[in-house]
């Protein structure tokens, strides 16, 4: 069930991971493996360790147990910073930006990053011309080329998200985790981030993980679900097969009214 | 000039006329304000200058709160002090002393940033606090080497002596000393350090450092380590403070805990970089100019105030010249509820 689909050698997979507050154990035992090319959701009702899982996958948190590895090497006792240069790239759930920063800067500081220019003391940010370029092409990827110059705080929600996207683009990473990209935002926005992940995925070389609650956006999207109930894995497959299957059914679909 | 100041402009019109008159000022100080006591004023400006610049850039630009700073600039100023005092008033013991100062400031910034930039900012001041306290104890302590409380008092090099003539005649009726030569060094020294400070915080790694104050937990998510970044900031920060430290004791020849390590010199700073602006370089210039020019004048000003005022009930006593910390004090308040985000800030306009 954790083996990848194709052939190919996974880029992610975790073996046995586990963290434990206390006595709940938030994430238990989640073996999984992603390929190369596909895109996975993950669903699971509030509380199932969906975010959790994802913290421990680029390194916000350490595991209490099991390993983590990207390309086949183990980055469990890497820090997220680590990870992040190995080729994960993660959009936050709650909108996550620095807020005082222009929206440009926001992006072209992930592009530096990218760069590996950070350490770069010498030379003045701005004569870095290609670094602000590529970083108001990804601005405009989600569309936001025309609020460049404004503060990331003076965003509407909507546009925030969108910029929290244009940051993981521009970290050009080998594995996408978005978490819940859309929530929150207008009925009329969501298409832009939709099309962007589809356009990611049809780069055919990229693996996305991606939290979902709206089971249409996750029907589209995925060519898997793996399902997270109480932090344990319950159902791993096709979309039309886990979601017709009766543990989702009553572990998730059933309970969660609201889509 | 755009790669002078790193493209970082004072972007109003008034701080840009500012900032022009302060260093011109400075730069002909000796011609255009002669007299010891002005010329004092003019390189205390100098090295405060350089010495709140560098406390802004942990501050301000990365957001790290220490109160380590005036070690640091009391590791230059005894650097220069025990050197000069042992070594003799050479060229060679200066060097060494500077070099000295700048190697120890270094491990002791890289020490503490490693073993305490992982935790808490309070916690982290709470530990500078503690290491320059141990640091004022001992420098009082050890009087054989730092002479104590009383200090040391030394002899630099012939050509920075007051004695030294330089010039026969007058040059523009002032006459070229050993003290001049002093002046000028300090000056320039002060001035290439700000303009390299000015090129770090403008650089790529300047950027990183003001996203980590922003949000570090999203800087490290899109890979930068916050504790490599804020151990470089304070081991930078830590070298221009003791190079101001050795401009310093060049400059006074003398050193001694009150004119360095003490706490008063720590709120000072504090106080400089807050009413100047934070966040900002220019802030340091202007916040640094106007303290160290009040510290030294209000009590003129007053003592003029206060004979205009004779024969006035009450007013003549209010504003006598021994109630100037009041002034002091009560500027400060006002100058910090007024403009909250510094006098730059209030010159370009953010809130």
């Amino acid at each position: 069930m954790s083996e990848p689909r194709s052939g190919e050698h996974p880029v992610l997979e975790t073996h046995d991971l586990t963290i434990r507050f206390g006595g709940h154990v938030a994430v238990n035992r989640v073996s999984c493996a992603f390929g190369p090319g596909t895109l996975t959701a993950i669903v699971g009702p509030n509380g199932a360790g969906k975010t959790t899982y994802f913290n421990l996958i680029s390194g916000q948190l350490s595991a209490t147990g099991g390993t983590v590895k990207l390309f086949g090497e183990d980055v469990t006792s890497l820090s997220a910073p680590q990870r992040t240069r190995r080729g994960m790239g993660r959009a936050f759930q709650l909108t996550n930006l620095f807020p005082r920063l222009s929206v440009l800067e926001n992006v072209r500081l992930a592009v530096q990053s990218h760069a590996a220019m950070g350490l770069n003391l010498f030379s003045v940010w701005s004569s870095h011309v290609e670094l602000i370029e590529r970083a108001e092409h990804y601005l405009h990827r989600v569309k936001l080329a025309d609020r460049r110059d404004a503060l990331a705080s003076a965003l509407a929600h909507g546009d925030q998200r969108k910029l929290e996207v244009a940051i993981l683009l521009a970290l050009d990473p080998d594995l996408f985790m978005f978490d819940e990209p859309t929530a929150g935002m207008s009925v009329d926005e969501v298409p832009v981030i939709l099309e962007l992940i589809h356009e990611i995925k049809n780069q055919g070389d990229k693996t996305i993980l991606l939290v979902e609650h709206k089971m249409d956006v996750v029907r589209s999207l995925a060519d898997r679900i793996i399902v997270l109930h109480q932090g344990e894995l319950v159902a791993d497959g096709e979309p039309a097969v886990v979601i017709a299957s009766p543990i989702v059914q009553q572990a998730y679909l059933g309970l969660a009214g609201h889509e | 000039m755009q790669r002078l100041l790193s493209g970082d402009y004072p972007r109003s019109r008034v701080l840009g006329i500012v900032l022009v008159l302060i260093l011109a000022g400075l730069a002909l100080a000796p011609f255009v304000f002669p007299g010891t006591r002005s010329l004092n004023v003019a390189a205390k400006i100098c090295v405060f200058i350089l010495l709140v610049a560098s406390y802004d850039l942990l501050l301000g630009y990365t957001g790290i709160v220490s109160f380590a700073h005036t070690m640091f600039f009391g590791l230059g100023a005894y650097g220069i002090g025990i050197a000069a005092t042992r070594l003799g008033p050479t060229w060679s013991g200066l060097a060494v002393g500077s070099l000295a100062a700048l190697a120890l400031s270094a491990l002791l910034s890289l020490a503490i940033g490693l073993l305490s930039l992982r935790v808490k900012t309070i916690f982290f001041a709470m530990i500078t606090l503690a290491v320059a306290s141990f640091f004022a104890i001992l420098a009082s302590q050890l009087s054989w080497l730092t002479g104590g409380e009383d200090g040391l008092t030394y002899k630099l090099p012939e050509l920075l002596l007051p004695g030294t003539k330089l010039l026969e005649a007058p040059l523009l009726g002032v006459v070229i000393s050993g003290r001049i030569v002093s002046y000028y060094i300090v000056f320039a020294g002060a001035l290439c350090l700000f303009l390299a400070l000015l090129r770090v915080v403008n650089s790529p790694f300047g950027r990183v450092l003001q996203a980590i104050r922003e949000n570090d937990f999203r800087a490290e998510a899109i890979g930068y380590r916050s504790v490599v970044y804020r151990s470089a900031a304070n081991c930078l920060s830590a070298l221009a403070a003791t190079a101001a430290g050795i401009l310093y004791a060049v400059w006074l020849r003398y050193v001694g805990p009150d004119t360095t390590l003490s706490l008063d010199i720590m709120i000072d700073i504090l106080l400089m970089v807050v009413i100047g602006g934070m966040g900002t370089l220019y802030g340091a210039v202007i916040g640094a100019t106007l303290f160290v020019i009040a510290q030294n004048y209000l009590q003129d000003l007053m003592k003029l105030a206060s004979d205009a005022a004779a024969g006035i009930p009450l007013l003549p006593s209010l504003v006598h010249p021994d109630r100037w910390l009041l002034w002091l004090g009560i500027l400060f308040v006002l100058s910090v509820y007024h403009f909250p985000a510094g006098i730059v800030g209030r010159l370009r306009g953010n809130k």
